[in-house]
């Protein structure tokens, strides 16, 4: 291993993610996935001025609808869904997935791609292209709730509700893969996401009656 | 005055009015909100614990292409050194102030220096880095034993120690000395059988709210600053950014979004005075987020903590006498919960001979802010185990000693006023008759343990008020951010009073100029306070609408009666129509009808809980599991039993985490090392048994429906429950939170 690379690795645990996302794009700077439309001018011409850019418009195919989105290698999933803009400048607007943070260590932020759960704020953009992402707010059937969402409703799973979107896309995604689990089960399937308001009980009542109402 | 009957609304379990946008990711928090023309602010955190900022150049972050403004403390219009009456304390407005931004000393890790405003996050990001800041490091003093000692470094030179009433000579880090005291402890002890005095610490815990602090702020030129944010308190934002920026409340209006959770932790201000600075700097709306670190390096956590506790008993359980020594880390300024503790420490028993001492001291670490009955935690971790200990003592059962020495309604508390009355002795029954306390403990290293937890609640203001719709539904407009179901247990007491559904109640959390001045959701007064805002506001409405009936039926309204949802006539035997017949004939009895509520009320009725649990230790690794947990508490009346037991459980899950692995762990510069959820490890489903939530109903004389809070009082007892447990399994007393495996097995004699 060469010296540069040893130096590389002890800086790699104190790292933030921010460098992380550079080191992994082209050090890029200005401004991201924003709109030409809200930008003004002068806005464009300073953002015509950082380093170079790598940007490349992707499609993505989120609940069931192509966006095409014009993103940086460093831009986030959770990024997009939340603050980004298809190339007509119209925001994507699915604010159900939280940012919390950041690092992949508490799911609220948790969408399905192609059928698994994943956390967004720890997977590329870039990396979901091609694949078909579902967020909490196209698991409905238009009013119909989900079951999964029905269930949480009924037994009242949440108190605050701001970890519920990433609960709800990850109880999915594993009564998909285990359709009628054990108590033990559920607790290890869920250990990803953290509710602070501490309504764990409550949230596997839901699970268990939306795995019945599933047909599990 | 609180009525005995049976309700058709109160104390059934309706579905929550928020639950399909909640689960539909459609209910929008702070982060979510989005406007045209947005600028991002990201703020510059100061790296050391303790510093002077001897300069700050910005032009460098200012020159950057993108950046539209930097602020700095410079930027802060000059206050007076006073006492402003805020959210849910009183707090002095240079503090406040510099605490925002700080103006000559950093004095934390985390503390916010300067801000920046850009066309977006990554540009503001970028410009940070090019604010030159230069500081002289200071050693900082991170412990508060440490920062009492004479030579301890000192973080407001010009701090003297308030000693009850008198201003200490030298200056010191020691804010303030109180002390409470009644009867002769001296003598107490001089009857007692037995005295045990014992030490304990605990470290510093944040809320760990998983939502991020989040702030938009729009200044537009007429000099009207309007805020969008997730808060507990929507007026005590309002207050503390009029006073920070000294602007006039009137032309402050904060609109509260959903909020993610708080605990305490989200009534003082941080990133929302910057929003607005940076707004009427641009003339732009100015979004500001924190990310996890900040949060756990700027915000208020809750302090840390030094607790000597002595009391003495007679062989026949009797409370003879009672000691306790408070020493509580404030953070950087004044204001730690210690006379909350002082409070708690000893509330459930009656004491005749006893003092209470509390030190207020400031540390280099965040300044803490409220969480979940703040202070009790520490100060029931040490009295309820030092109760423990005097049980093993004198061969009594823990149960029958809180029984024998309950406080009663009127005996008068070392601090002075007369006990009100709670359920004490009605919650330990309830834990004694419990399948739990009689079952048998199986296998090794297992063990029970048991706790009390007393919390005084809070009043405080509320208002409410009710639009009758042509369709026979009301609309109830409150000011209470709606943190864990309050939407549903405030409008569940408007439908009980007018005899209609829940389901036909449809609330709303309003922004600060659309409803009566509410104080925050906090102190578990929101179903309580604003619950008896939204009743007295149905009264408003059944009065009026007794009128419209008699209007109607061209009798005097003393002739008509209200009973059950119906209006009827007491002569006309024929005349009778209910609420939404009513309310569909509006139009031809005078128009709309508009009631209000308004509420201070001055009995909150305190809350108390005894707490279960069984644990297994193992002895190599030190771990403790929590194998079957149970929570008895006085709820006075239930409004929506699920969310009275999903308070108990959730209070009850963040005392088990604060328990077993929840601190800041510092390096000896002062900083925090584990500023993330990976690194400060909060329970997750698989850290925890169902808890078993046992709801006792004694009715708050000081509430129509008798309903008392019951937020707070959950996360009291479980510190002290475990480790009553764990001594039963090991035989060892833990006297440091929390409990984690290295103390543990240092506690053992192994390491």
């Amino acid at each position: 291993m060469s010296k540069e690379k040893e130096k590389d690795q002890t800086q790699g645990t104190s790292i933030s993610r921010r460098s992380f996302l550079k080191g992994v794009g082209t050090g890029a700077v200005a401004a991201s996935v924003a709109p030409s439309v809200l930008i003004d001018a002068e806005t464009a011409a300073e953002a015509q001025m950082g380093e170079e850019i790598t940007r490349a418009k992707i499609k993505l195919d989120i609940n069931d609808k192509a966006y095409e989105v014009e993103v940086e290698s460093r831009t986030t999933l959770l990024s997009v869904l939340r603050d980004g803009f298809d190339t007509s400048g119209n925001r994507v607007d699915l604010t159900g997935a939280k940012p919390i943070c950041e690092r992949g260590e508490c799911g609220g932020c948790t969408v399905q791609v192609d059928g698994k759960a994943v956390y967004s704020c720890m997977t590329l953009a870039l990396d979901a292209q091609g694949k078909q992402i579902t967020t909490v707010e196209g698991l409905a059937d238009g009013d119909q709730l989900h079951p999964v969402q029905e269930a949480f409703v009924q037994h009242d799973a949440l108190m605050c509700g701001f970890c519920t979107p990433g609960f709800v896309v990850a109880a999915k995604s594993f009564l998909d893969q285990n359709p009628s689990p054990s108590h033990e089960e559920i607790k290890e399937g869920l250990a990803g996401n953290i509710c602070r308001c501490g309504t764990y009980p409550f949230i596997f009542e839901a699970v268990k009656t939306a795995s019945r109402k599933m047909g599990g | 005055m609180a009525e005995k009957k049976d309700y058709k609304v109160v104390g059934t379990r309706p579905i929550r009015h928020d639950g399909v946008d909640k689960v539909t990711g459609r209910a929008l928090y702070g982060a979510d909100f989005q406007t045209v023309g947005l600028l991002h602010g990201k703020v510059l955190r100061s790296p050391h614990a303790h510093a002077r900022i001897k300069s700050i150049d910005t032009s460098r972050a200012e020159a950057h292409p993108g950046v539209r403004a930097v602020v700095t403390a410079k930027d802060f219009p000059a206050v007076e050194d006073k006492i402003a009456d805020l959210g849910e304390g009183a707090a002095n407005v240079k503090d406040l102030q510099d605490n925002v931004l700080a103006g000559d000393k950093a004095l934390y890790k985390g503390h916010q220096v300067a801000a920046v405003a850009a066309i977006d996050p990554h540009t503001a990001e970028e410009a940070l880095e090019l604010i030159d800041v230069e500081y002289e490091v200071l050693p900082p003093v991170i412990k508060v034993l440490d920062a009492m000692k004479e030579d301890a470094p000192l973080l407001h030179e010009d701090m003297h120690t308030d000693e009850m009433g008198e201003k200490s000579e030298k200056p010191s880090n020691i804010a303030a000395h109180f002390q409470h005291k009644q009867g002769d402890p001296e003598k107490g002890y001089a009857e007692a059988d037995v005295v045990v005095e014992q030490e304990y610490t605990t470290e510093t815990v944040h809320q760990g709210y998983i939502e991020p602090h989040n702030a938009t702020a729009l200044y537009n030129p007429d000099g009207q600053l309007t805020i969008w944010c997730s808060t507990q308190g929507a007026f005590a934002v309002r207050g503390q950014v009029s006073e920070i920026l000294q602007i006039p409340v009137s032309k402050v209006k904060v609109v509260p979004m959903e909020i993610g959770g708080g605990f305490g932790g989200k009534i003082n201000v941080y990133i929302k005075p910057i929003a607005a600075m940076l707004s009427m700097k641009t003339g732009k709306p100015v979004k500001v987020l924190m990310s996890r670190a900040d949060v756990f390096e700027g915000t208020g956590p809750t302090p840390g903590s030094y607790v000597r506790v002595k009391m003495g008993a007679t062989n026949d359980g009797r409370i003879t006498a009672a000691e306790a020594y408070l020493a509580f880390e404030a953070g950087a300024y004044p204001g730690s919960p210690v006379g909350a503790a002082a409070f708690c420490v000893f509330s459930p028993y009656k004491v005749e001979n006893g003092t209470v001492d509390g030190y207020d001291v400031v540390v280099n670490k965040p300044k803490t802010a409220a969480y979940r009955a703040p202070g009790a935690t520490n100060a029931a971790f040490a009295a309820e185990t030092v109760i423990d200990e005097i049980c093993e003592k004198i061969g009594m059962d823990p149960l029958e000693f809180r029984i024998l020495n309950s406080a009663t309604e009127g005996d008068i508390r070392i601090d002075g006023p007369p006990a009100p009355r709670v359920g004490f002795i009605e919650t330990v029954e309830a834990a004694k008759d419990h399948p739990h306390y009689s079952a048998p403990l199986e296998g090794e290293n297992v063990g029970r343990g048991v706790a009390s937890g007393y919390w005084p609640n809070f009043g405080m203001k509320s208002s409410v008020s009710i639009n009758v719709t042509g369709d026979g539904t009301i609309s109830l407009v409150e000011g209470s951010t709606d943190i864990g179901g309050t939407r549903a247990s405030i409008a569940m007491q408007a439908a009980e009073v007018l005899g209609i559904p829940a389901e036909s109640v449809t609330p709303t959390v309003a922004d600060t100029d659309s409803v009566g001045y509410t104080d925050v959701t906090g102190g578990s007064r929101t179903a309580f306070a604003t619950g008896y805002a939204a009743y007295e506001a149905a009264q408003d409405v059944k009065q009026q609408m007794i009128e419209r009936a008699a209007k109607l039926w061209e009798v005097d309204p003393e002739e008509v009666q209200f009973a059950d949802g119906v209006f009827s006539s007491v002569n006309g035997k024929e005349q009778e129509i209910d609420f939404k017949g009513l309310a569909e004939r509006l139009d031809e009895t005078g128009g709309p009808v508009v009631g209000r509520g308004t509420a201070d009320p001055n009995q909150p009725g305190p809350s108390i809980g005894l707490h279960v649990v069984d644990v297994e230790v193992d002895p190599d690794t030190g771990k403790i599991d929590i194998l079957r947990y149970t929570a008895t508490q006085d709820a006075g009346k239930a409004v929506h039993p699920s969310y009275v037991e999903g308070q108990i459980q959730g209070g009850a899950v963040q005392g088990i985490g604060w328990a077993l692995n929840e601190e800041y762990i510092y390096n000896e510069k002062g900083e925090m090392t584990n500023a993330s959820f990976l690194d400060y490890r909060i329970p997750t489903c698989l850290d925890l048994p169902m808890i078993d939530a046992v709801i006792v109903e004694v009715p708050n004389p000081g509430h129509p429906f008798g309903v008392r809070g019951v937020g707070e009082t959950p996360i009291i007892a479980p510190p002290a429950a475990i480790a009553n447990a764990v001594y039963r399994a090991t035989g060892v007393r833990l006297k440091e939170l929390p409990m984690s495996p290295g103390r543990v097995l240092k506690a053992m004699g192994k390491i």
